[in-house]
Order: structure tokens, then sequence, then C-alpha cells
């Protein structure tokens, strides 16, 4: 079925247009060019300094839907890197072993900097410490405390932005030769907080029935924009104008989500996804869910670069460096486990969705590690079930098919029972 | 000063060790009314403002090899490490329910995230994240840090129902300075007479300092060394090793023992690091949490779980123990799944493998039983550096 031809719209064609052009400038060899995580990315500041942005992340998952995530841990772990550790580092070692080869098939420059945000993941310390061996340049941390509490405090708030005044900023002007100007940051964050604006608006869509977009695994489509290299920027405004438009058009035709293979017929299950998805077989899984009829209304992977519509941050450009702190401590790892299950659980009541399916991925702790406390929590607080199925982001090796497959139609059997016990009403009646 | 046999030392301390209800921490919490008992995780935290409200900090490393974990098992996935699942094991078992607080240092998203399960689980208990600033400057991540401990302060002096003064903490870093000075001595006293001071006997006389008060501790350490010195014990033909990785869940005391007995000394380590983290005395004038602050960021241990800002420098402090010790290699001891010591290893490795400093990795649990295989691998390293060292 991974042969078929994907069924793509407007939007998703704009979006790749969109990180092809962010590949060909970083590959172009005239910008100079910054290495940055998706969570705590500080694309607006980085604009400041006309420095482009590349995100491993994003480059890992273009391997892995590529196919040639395998080859690259394999080459990583030949290298000396444990079986035991995130694929993400891997995957990102093996392709520099490789030939550092982009997405658009040209070689990936030396990064000029690399930006360290350590926000929601112990592993980003880890793999830039290995990527400042392979490329010896300017290295600058910035480290985000956990919101161990649930709630940012002054602290950690005055502890960021004294590192972006003092470190992160002086390096950036360093590298790239840019003065820094508060007023060009401010009109990025104007820009930003416009884009936000029509993100939440989309990611609320998913409450109508049947929901008109799938919230994971179009979801990711929808967050590329917003997550890598354009936030603050007016391609992004427009890119949510126009994924907005289209979505008001398919409330208005009463269409359910798009699936791989076109729109979904029906909407039969409505989930809450916690975990991201696997990037490796990403098209097969979504079929499953789709050939179901199961929508997801909500995920948590689509809060990772940024929490907008939990708490209602936005971008604030009358306070440009204390907004890209309250940003980054929002982000969803960053945020403790208690505040992970009131989000998700809120999820379930305000989509009215059907329970909560947990993706865990071995490679990652930050989302992993109490999964199974969080589902149970989530189950007691919303009567609704929870289910659990194991994958990896990018190594091929820890994707069965089968037994995710089977996990599924038996959490779905689950729901049907739960609804003729007189649980959740059938999902798709239209409201 | 009158001293007990080491072999009596070492069974107490061997008693400690395997108490896993704590009953020398519940002792002492029993003995004066209103005591509370802080657990903390490793790496690091800074004990002496625990000690200055009047409690004890107490050192929880997990369940060890031979707790039987069955709840903790459904906490958390077959691909986590096995600390923080033997942990929720013995607060679900009651093991844990004298403690009143626990601190959760920043060292991995595992035991990050435990900290969110303590509050979901344990909702009556304390319970503190404790985030160690990665910025190093004084004025950035000093400021931050010296913030956190005062944060920290008054959460336990809230607990105890009085004011935890700066007084009360310049006496604490005065017990610490001298527990850790005996906690060196200890390590000093085993790098040039290993045979006097086995390393499985160091470990376990380190891990009652998890439980006792640092005061008792630090006697007892005394104790033991005036008993070693004094003890005739024969000199084997022994390499000597750093065993490094091994900073967060702990090894079978039965792999420690394994090492020695397939030939490797180990002269230095980095279990319990937090005995000895902080390199130097902290100074007992001026501002106490001022101290400790700057402590932490110019004379601190170099481990996986902190940044290290200038990359010349990565790898040093192993580099410098392996020189200090005299050793002959480096053992690479990490948990499974550990993602701190896992992706530091390669980066480590770059920097001793042009020295020529030998090198073997092993790979455990805290509830490993075959030693064989790890008898073996160390046995042939201890082989291989006899044969065809330098030395």
């Amino acid at each position: 079925m991974s042969g078929q031809e994907v069924v793509k719209s407007n939007s998703q064609m704009v979006q790749k247009e969109m990180i092809t052009r962010n590949y060909d400038r970083i590959t172009g060899g005239t910008a100079k060019v910054s290495s940055t995580f998706v969570p705590g990315n500080l694309n607006e500041l980085l604009m400041c300094f006309d420095i482009a942005n590349n995100l491993p992340e994003i480059n890992a998952i273009q391997n892995a839907m590529r196919k040639k995530s395998g080859e690259m841990i394999a080459e990583a772990e030949r290298s000396g890197h444990s079986e035991d550790v995130c694929t993400y580092v891997k995957c990102d070692i093996g392709m520099m072993a490789k030939g550092n080869i982009a997405p658009n098939g040209k070689p990936f420059p030396d990064p000029d900097v690399l930006l360290l945000s350590y926000t929601g993941c112990f592993t980003f310390m880890k793999w830039f410490e290995l990527l400042r061996e392979q490329y010896k340049c300017p290295t600058v941390m910035l480290h985000v405390p956990y919101a161990a509490d649930g709630r940012p405090t002054k602290n950690m708030r005055d502890y960021i932005v004294k590192q972006l005044k003092e470190d992160v900023i002086p390096v950036l002007e360093k590298v790239s030769g840019v003065k820094f100007d508060i007023d060009r940051l401010r009109e990025y964050l104007r820009k930003s907080a416009i884009a936000e604006n029509d993100l939440v608006w989309m990611l609320e869509s998913s409450k109508h029935k049947p929901s008109p977009v799938d919230c994971y695994f179009g979801g990711v489509y929808y967050m590329g924009p917003i997550f890598t290299a354009f936030r603050g920027t007016d391609e992004a405004i427009e890119y949510y104008r126009l994924l907005r438009a289209e979505i008001e058009q398919r409330i208005a035709l009463g269409l359910c989500a798009q699936s791989p293979d076109g729109d979904m017929p029906e909407e039969n299950y409505r989930l809450v996804v916690e975990g991201p998805p696997n990037w490796t077989s990403f098209r097969d899984f979504w079929r499953m869910f789709s050939e179901a009829g199961a929508v997801v209304v909500a995920s948590s992977y689509t809060k990772v670069g940024g929490v907008y519509d939990y708490d209602g941050f936005r971008h604030d450009p009358d306070h440009p460096l204390e907004t890209l702190a309250d940003y980054c401590l929002g982000v969803y790892t960053n945020r403790n486990l208690p505040t992970r299950v009131d989000m998700l659980a809120r999820n379930i009541v305000d989509y009215d969705a059907d329970g909560l399916l947990i993706n865990s991925i071995k490679s990652c702790n930050s989302f992993s590690a109490g999964q199974l406390v969080m589902m149970r929590e989530i189950e007691k607080i919303t009567g609704k079930p929870g289910a659990f199925i194991e994958t990896d982001l990018v190594d091929p090796r820890y994707f069965s098919a089968a037994n995710v497959k089977n996990r599924l139609e038996s959490y779905f059997q689950m729901i049907d029972q739960k609804r003729r016990a007189g649980g959740s009403a059938a999902a798709g009646a239209g409201n | 000063m009158s001293f007990r046999p080491v072999g009596e030392i070492v069974a107490a301390c061997e008693a400690i060790f395997e108490d896993l209800s704590f009953a020398k921490a519940r002792e002492w919490k029993d003995a004066v009314p209103g005591r509370k008992v802080i657990g903390y995780m490793p790496v690091y935290v800074p004990r002496e403002i625990v000690h200055a409200a009047g409690m004890l900090p107490l050192g929880i490393l997990g369940g060890g090899a031979d707790m039987e974990v069955i709840h903790g098992d459904a906490f958390y996935q077959s691909y986590i490490c096995r600390i923080p699942r033997s942990t929720i094991e013995m607060a679900i078992n009651g093991k844990l329910d004298f403690v009143d607080g626990m601190m959760f240092p920043s060292i991995c998203d595992v035991i990050r995230n435990l900290s969110g399960i303590w509050k979901l689980l344990f909702k009556d208990k304390y319970v503190r994240y404790f985030d160690a600033p990665q910025n190093f400057r004084a004025e950035v991540g000093g400021v931050f840090y010296a913030n956190e401990m005062r944060e920290l302060r008054d959460g336990l002096a809230n607990l105890a129902g009085r004011e935890v003064s700066d007084d009360d903490i310049r006496r604490s870093i005065a017990v610490y300075n001298e527990n850790r000075r005996w906690v060196n001595k200890v390590y000093d006293f085993r790098a040039a007479f290993p045979w006097k001071a086995p390393s499985a006997e160091v470990y376990l006389l380190m891990r009652a300092g998890m439980v006792l008060p640092p005061e008792e501790h630090t006697l007892l350490m005394r104790e033991y060394l005036a008993a070693a010195e004094a003890a005739n014990r024969p000199m084997r033909d022994n390499c000597r090793v750093v065993l490094t990785g091994a900073f967060c869940e702990q090894p079978p005391l039965n792999l420690i023992k394994s090492l020695e007995m397939s030939g490797c000394y180990i002269v230095d380590d980095d279990f319990m690091l937090i005995a000895r983290w902080l390199l130097e005395d902290v100074p007992t004038e001026g501002d106490p949490i001022g101290n400790l602050s700057q402590a932490f960021l110019l004379h601190s241990a170099e481990t996986a779980a902190k940044y290290e800002p200038d990359v010349a420098r990565k790898g040093s402090y192993l580099i410098d123990s392996v020189r200090k010790r005299k050793a002959d290699g480096v053992i690479f001891a990490a948990p499974s799944f550990c993602d701190p010591a896992l992706l530091d290893k390669p980066m480590i490795i770059s920097r001793i493998e042009p020295l020529g400093i030998p090198y073997i990795h092993i790979q455990y649990a805290e509830n490993s039983s075959q030693m064989q295989p790890i008898r073996e691998q160390s046995g042939t390293f201890a082989d291989s550096i006899k044969l065809w060292s330098a030395s």
C-alpha cells in the first residue's frame, strides 16, 4: 500500500515548496547557517542576523521518509554509538558520515554556528556536543530551565533573557557581522503572532464533526512553517491564511479529514494522540488510522515546537526577549507531567474524543518516560479508554506494522464496546 | 582513636546498603519529633541546604540487585533504564513512606519526568525538580542558580516550619567540607594502596554516606581509614583502572567485586559523585548561597549531565584522574539506556585514544546477575595491559 500515489492539498504543496526553498537557501552558499532545534527554535532572532535556520530533527525526518535513515543509523552505530540512544542523533551523525547531503541533493555546508537551544530534551545537549566535535564552529548554549511546577518563574525568565543578551546575541552578531536591531525583532514577532492566531484556529477546527483535519498526521504538515524557518515571515502568514481558507471550505462542504489517499469517506473514531509519529513508515502508519475511519483531533506532537492553544501564548512584540523566553519555557516537553496530563485530558473533553492513544517512542525519553502513568491519569479524569503502542522516530527496526495494526484494531474494538455500553457517542454525526 | 576491625566496619556499611527500608534514616527521624527526611537522586543537589533546615538528606540510588520489581515495570517501557522503575517500586511498597520530600536533579529526561510522576502519585509530598545551570558565568548562571537555591531553602523552611538562616547554611557547609575532605582522603588512600582498600569496601563506605547524617559518616570514614591502614592485606598484581559512567544507576556490588577479582584495581570512579562533586572547600564566610553557587560554577566535577562550554576541556576531568591516580586504563561502565553516559562516551573516547589510554566498555543494569562475561572481559583487559603496556 505504500506504493500508492499520495493525495496532497494545496497547502501541503505550498508548505513543501517553502521547505524546499529553505533547503536551497541553506545549501546555496551565500547565507550564514545556524543549526538549532525545533523546540525553542528562535527563528525570529536568527532572522535578525540574516542567518538561515537548519534543523537537524527535520533532516532526520526527511531521511526517514525517504527510507534512508536506517543505513545512517547503522553507520553511526558502527562508529561507536550505542543502540540504546536517540536515533535522531544517530541519523544525523550517520548522514554526516555519508556525505551530509540535504534533501535537495546538494551537500549541507558546515554550520557557522550551533545554537544549542537546550529546551525540553536532555539529548539536545549531547547532540550538539557531538556535532561540535565535527564542525568546530562556535557553539552557543541557551539553557531553558524545566518548568517543573507547571509554570515559568521570574528567575527562569530572567535567566533566559540574560543568556540571550549576554551570550546568544553577541555570538550571532559576531558570526553574521550584523548588528542586532530589536525593532527588527519586534516586527518579526508581530508577524509570528498573526500566523499563530490562524494556527490556533486550525488546531481548534477539529472540534467540528466530522473534523476537517487530522491533527497528527496532517498536523505535522500544518506545523511545518511555524515550527521551522518561517515563523515571523510573511510567507508563514500567507500559508496559514491559505490553510484556514482551505479548512473553512472543507467545513462548509462537510468533508472528513484528509488521508494519504484523499478525503476520508467517514469519521468513525476521534482520538487524541500523545507522542511523536513514526517517520520510517509514516504513510502506512497513517493509513492504519484512516482506513478505520479514525481521525486524530488533537495531539501533543503538534505542540512540540510551541504551545499556543493551551494557555493562549502568542509572541509579544512589546516584550521581545521576554516573549522568546516564555516561548521556550512553554514548549510541550518542557512542561511537567501534571500539565501534560491536564492538557491532554482537556483535549479529550473539548474535542469530544473517544480516547487517548499513546505512541511511545523508543528514542525519546523526554516524551516517553512517564507516559504509562499519564495514560492511567487521563483515563481516570476523562473516563475514556487509553491505548499504548510502541514505535520509534527514524529507526525502521522499531516499527512492527503487524503489531501496531493489531493493537490499533483492538483499541477501536474497545471503543466500540464502550459505545455499546453507553460510553462515547458514535463520532461523525454532524453538529 | 580506637577503632573496630575493618571487616566489622564494612559489615556495618553493607547492612546499611542492603537495607532498602532505610532503618538508619528512620531511626534518625524517630529520635526527635518533627524531624524530616528529604530524598535525592543522583547526580548532585546541594545537601548543605537540606542539612541546614535540620533535615536528613537521603540518597536514593535505586533498588539494587536483589529487589524484585513488580509495580515499577508497569510504569516504564522496556527501553527505559532500571533506576526509575525500582525507585517507584520502593515508593509504592512503602519503603519511602517516611520520606517527607524528594529532590530530582537535572540529570536526564527520565529522572526529570520522574519528578512529574512523583507529583502525580504522591500529592502530599514535597517534590522539587532541581535545575542546575548549564551557563557557568557568575552573573548569568550563577544568579539563576543562587535563586534556585533560595527557592529550595524557602520551600524546605516552609516544610520545617522554621527559618533557615545564613548561619545555619554556613554551619552545614562546614560539615560537608569536612565530610568531603574525608571522602577525598579515602579515595587518595585507595589510589595509593588499592590492595588495602578494596573498591567494594570503599563503595559500601560511600553508600553509607547516602543514608547516615554527614557527621556520623565522617566519623565512620575516619575509623575505616585507620582500620584499613592497620590491616595487613596482600598486594595483587592488578592493573589500575578508572571507572566512569556509573554516576546515576549503580552497578551491582558483585560487578565491582568482579572487576577487582579479574585483575583491575579501581583507583577512581564516579559512583555517588555527589560526595566529591565540589572540588574545593566552600568558604564558610560571607554569603553562603553565593558561595555554594560559585563552588558549583567554578569548582565542580565534570560529568555527562553537565555541559562543557570549552570543547578543549571535554574529557579533561577523566584524563586528569587517570594521570593523578596513575591509572593504566579506563573502564566505561554505563547503565543500559543511559542517555548521558552513552552519548558522552564516544566524545570521551576520542580524547583518551590519542593519549594511548586503553579502555573497554561494559554495560549493566542495577540487577545484572551474570558477572562471568564481565569478568572475562575485564580480565582480558587487565592481562593485555600487564602484557603489552609500556610500563
